[in-house]
């Protein structure tokens, strides 16, 4: 049994080194499902859109709808907002985007946003604030009738879901 | 055994940290150092295996607890929900339920391991003990983790188990009403056994812990029961002891794999994928088979407290063990009439489990009752006598000289 | 390992012939017991052993019979449209799921008036029932509840007893459910003598709780025409019906035994390697 100890030490070396390096990979691809099952479950990525009816949003409304557990606000502007709007200086803001880049052509007077403030995730409350647009309760950010951040810690716009025109009278969100 | 330390820190933050807390001590002299006998054959892979098997149950488990549901109107849905829906659900329950049974096998081969050697020998026997303390525990959880998925099987299960509690004269009706915090087996019972569940394994750990504390305060025994008489007779654990380990492991895990994989529900009951109701009995029930043979002896008695009192003496019966084997020879190869006796509780207890699993009629219940007395003649009568009239064998010198033997033969 | 067998030949013996003896004494009993039991035959399933995988067409066909039969009665809860498209599924595609989904009426509510109502169904919905509740459905079927499907491929088996219950963990039989399922289906006869059902009652050779049924012979040939020329007969229907309960039951069993198919050859690979390694290692050790 001893005879057996001759072997060079690069085969050795090379079943061993073999050896380590398959329990690397069995040991990166067993964590893999207990990494991946706290991803959404497949019930939950079913539930990814929602439809809503717009028909009865007044001008100068907003409503709030739920997607994917979040609120989505959806505000019909009223043309003297509208004009408000216009006026802004976009290129002085903190995240530069036009009214237009946000909303659907011909449905200008619709916007659809993730009510959830970029700055540390809290609710802003409608038609409040200095620009009649959204203050964040929490820190004080102030947005204006098309979301976008004009003062307070919040860094950027609130975000605008994928969404489509079913009809003239229903979106779907996500 | 544990000797004096050999670990010598290599550098400058190994040193600081050991003067402050020696874990990495801890570690090197336990699992590195740790002097280990040479001559261990496969069966003492079975600690190790049963290490693994407890971190797969754990990890498993925790994963499992943060998508179940403890609520007897939502707990067979949640189930379901992660064998449906969760990504890799279906992977992580199964793991689950079969690593129960895997645990179990492991288990059961480490005790027959441990009686076959006499293990359980002075000076092992606190070990020993911390061992049947930690398989109690296992029972204990494995029967409320079966409990949770909230089948047929899970309600009837633990409706007849805590009624068991009810054989004891005088308490034993309140004893079952605080069980289950109600007049039946109902939202209550599910939430403190779901706490329970997950709180037992926690437990098992820390006895554990105890239980390797004491192995390497006495040190392993051997093939030849023989204690450890120099440092020729052991290899450092490490790469020795690992690398065997290792692979003992790995080839477990190919069993385990084929239950996961291709009989999943192999060891379950068709029952229990049919959701609790508390208005009708499963024709046929039964525990899982881990419980078979102790189930047998508490059907063999025809009287509720003393089949009770049975079951559990099975059980206490292993703790007194140490005590019960008069012979002075640890390992079985040198006591030939022993190694009969084992050979036969082995078969006897496998026959208790599959009479365990048939139907209750005259028959099962008269060769339960056969082999009940059998199981219980062989620790309290077989084994004090037989360490009087046995002659055994001629002990090898030493652990190197029995090996020198063997492979000179080669 | 060889130590302990070899050393104990005389008590593995006198084991062995304890069972053997055991075995005999307990099979005559049990054997008998069989005759009078459910009578199953094996039927061959495409998801059967390790490279088993589920038979799209039949899935489809079966899904078929299972909606304009047996969901007239039987309630699928666990089950959704959208698992319909899921990979290892039926095969349907995404729009299909969604227009079978959009066939039923789904209970929803309450709207902004705050009240219920009924919409078409959407792919997350989950395939809706035919009674409301369980009175309900005791109510309109005689008393008798007919059971939820979602698990039926898995919560029904004949007892295998030994030694058949080994060779099963050997050989992977795990179809004991839509085997029984089949069996059942085809399972309706005229009562033997000495056998009288009560009235509503129905004779089945298969029924594994009784011998009388109190589902009324549900299938029957040409009862459903399949889209894809298969012909309809009662067999084809309860084969295919049965097929669909296993995958309603475990809709991730392709995705188990493909990936159990990797994972053991990895497995033992990696065995492979770490016994020749703990050779190579061992080898100066005598032990």
């Amino acid at each position: 049994m001893t005879t057996m100890d001759t072997t060079e030490p690069s085969r050795r070396d090379f079943l061993y080194i073999a050896t380590g390096a398959v329990a690397a990979v069995g040991v990166g691809a067993a964590v893999w499902p207990f990494v991946d099952q706290m991803n959404p479950d497949a019930s939950a990525l079913a539930l990814a859109s929602t439809e809503v009816d717009i028909s009865a949003v007044a001008p100068g409304q907003i409503i709030t709808v739920k997607w994917r557990g979040k609120p989505v606000f959806v505000r019909n502007r009223t043309d003297k907002e509208m004009a408000e709007l216009a006026k802004t200086d976009v290129k002085a803001l903190r995240d530069p985007q036009t009214d237009a880049d946000r909303v659907k052509k011909g449905h200008e007077n619709l916007l659809v946003v993730v009510g959830v403030c970029t700055h540390l995730g809290c609710v802003p409350l409608g038609h409040a604030g200095e620009y009649d647009g959204w203050f964040c309760p929490c820190h004080g950010s102030v947005y204006d009738a098309s979301g976008r951040i004009h003062a307070g810690p919040a860094p950027l716009n609130l975000p605008v879901p994928p969404y489509e025109f079913l009809s003239d009278k229903v979106v779907k969100i996500g | 055994m544990s000797g004096p330390s050999t670990y010598v820190p290599s550098n400058g933050f190994t040193r600081w940290l050991d003067a402050r807390l020696p874990i990495v001590r801890l570690g090197y002299d336990s699992f590195v150092a740790y002097p280990t006998p040479r001559n261990l054959n496969y069966w003492w892979t079975f600690g190790a295996i049963l290490s693994m098997m407890l971190v797969v149950q754990l990890v498993t488990g925790i994963v499992l607890a943060m998508h179940y549901t403890p609520h007897v109107t939502l707990a067979f849905a949640s189930v379901e929900h992660i064998m449906r829906d969760v990504n890799w659900g279906w992977l992580l329950r199964y793991m689950h339920a079969n690593g129960a049974s895997m645990f179990f096998v492991a288990v059961y081969v480490h005790i027959f391991r441990g009686m076959y050697y006499g293990s359980y020998k002075a000076p092992r026997e606190i070990l020993w003990i911390l061992g049947v303390l930690i398989f109690l525990l296992m029972m204990a959880t494995a029967f409320m983790g079966y409990v949770l998925p909230w089948g047929q099987m899970s309600f009837w299960g633990a409706t007849v188990i805590t009624n068991l509690f009810s054989a004891i004269p005088l308490v034993g009706e309140p004893i079952v009403t605080w069980l289950w915090g109600g007049f039946s087996v109902d939202n209550p019972t599910l939430n403190r056994f779901f706490s329970l569940h997950y709180l037992l394994p926690f437990v098992i750990c820390g006895i554990v812990i105890l239980h390797v504390w004491a192995l390497h305060v006495v040190g392993q025994n051997n093939p030849t029961g023989v204690e450890v008489k120099s440092e020729q007779d052991t290899v450092a654990f490490t790469p020795y002891a690992t690398l065997k380990d290792a692979f003992a492991s790995v080839a477990y895990l190919v069993l385990f794999g084929w239950f996961l994989f291709w009989v999943p529900n192999f060891m379950g009951h068709p029952d229990n994928y049919i959701e609790a109701n508390a208005m009708v009995t499963p024709a046929h029930i039964v525990p899982e088979w881990y419980f078979l043979p102790f189930y047998a002896i508490l059907r063999a008695i025809p009287d509720k407290l003393g089949g009770v009192i049975a079951m559990f003496g099975a059980i206490a019966v292993l703790f007194v063990l140490p005590w019960l084997d008069t012979s002075k020879v640890r390992s079985a190869t040198y006591r030939p009439m022993y190694r009969t006796f084992f050979w036969v509780l082995v078969v006897v207890a496998i026959v208790l489990g599959w009479l365990g699993s048939q139907a209750v009629s005259d028959e099962t219940v008269r060769w339960s009752q056969v082999l009940t007395a059998y199981y219980f003649f062989h620790f309290l009568v077989i084994l004090p006598v037989l360490g009087l009239i046995e002659k055994p064998k001629p002990l090898p010198e030493s652990i190197t000289a029995a090996v020198l033997a063997k492979t000179s033969v080669h | 390992m060889t130590m302990i067998l070899s050393g104990s030949k005389l008590g593995f013996a006198a084991a062995a012939a304890a069972v053997l003896g055991l075995g005999l004494a307990l099979a005559a009993p049990a054997s008998a017991e069989e005759a009078h039991g459910p009578v199953i035959e094996k039927q061959s399933w495409s998801f059967a052993g390790p490279f088993g995988r589920f038979d799209k067409g039949q899935l489809q066909r079966g899904y078929k019979v299972y909606k304009e039969v047996c969901s007239s009665c039987h309630s699928m809860k666990l089950a959704a449209f959208r698992t319909l498209a899921d990979e290892g599924g039926p095969g349907f595609t995404a729009d299909q799921a969604k227009a079978l989904a959009a066939t039923v009426k789904v209970p929803d509510g309450p709207n902004d008036a705050g009240d219920m109502f009924e919409r078409p169904g959407r792919p997350s919905d989950r395939f809706p029932s035919p009674f409301p509740n369980e009175q309900a459905a005791r109510s309109a079927m005689n008393g008798a509840l007919p059971p939820d499907l979602s698990l039926m491929g898995k919560a029904r088996a004949v007892h295998r007893g030994f030694p058949w219950f080994v060779f099963d963990a050997f050989l992977q039989y795990q179809e004991n459910g839509p085997d029984y399922v089949y069996n059942l289906l085809t399972g309706y006869e005229d009562a033997p003598h000495g056998i009288t059902c009560a009235d509503g009652l129905q004779y089945n050779k298969a029924f594994l709780a009784s011998t009388c049924i109190a589902m009324p012979p549900p299938l029957s040939d040409g009862q459903v025409t399949y889209d894809d020329g298969t012909p309809g007969t009662l067999q084809t229907y309860a084969r295919d019906v049965s097929a669909f309960l296993m995958w309603a039951a475990e809709p991730k069993l392709e995705q188990r035994k493909q990936t159990g198919l990797k994972v053991m050859l990895f497995l033992v690979v990696f065995a492979g390697l770490l016994y020749f390694s703990k050779r190579k290692l061992w080898s100066t050790v005598p032990h």
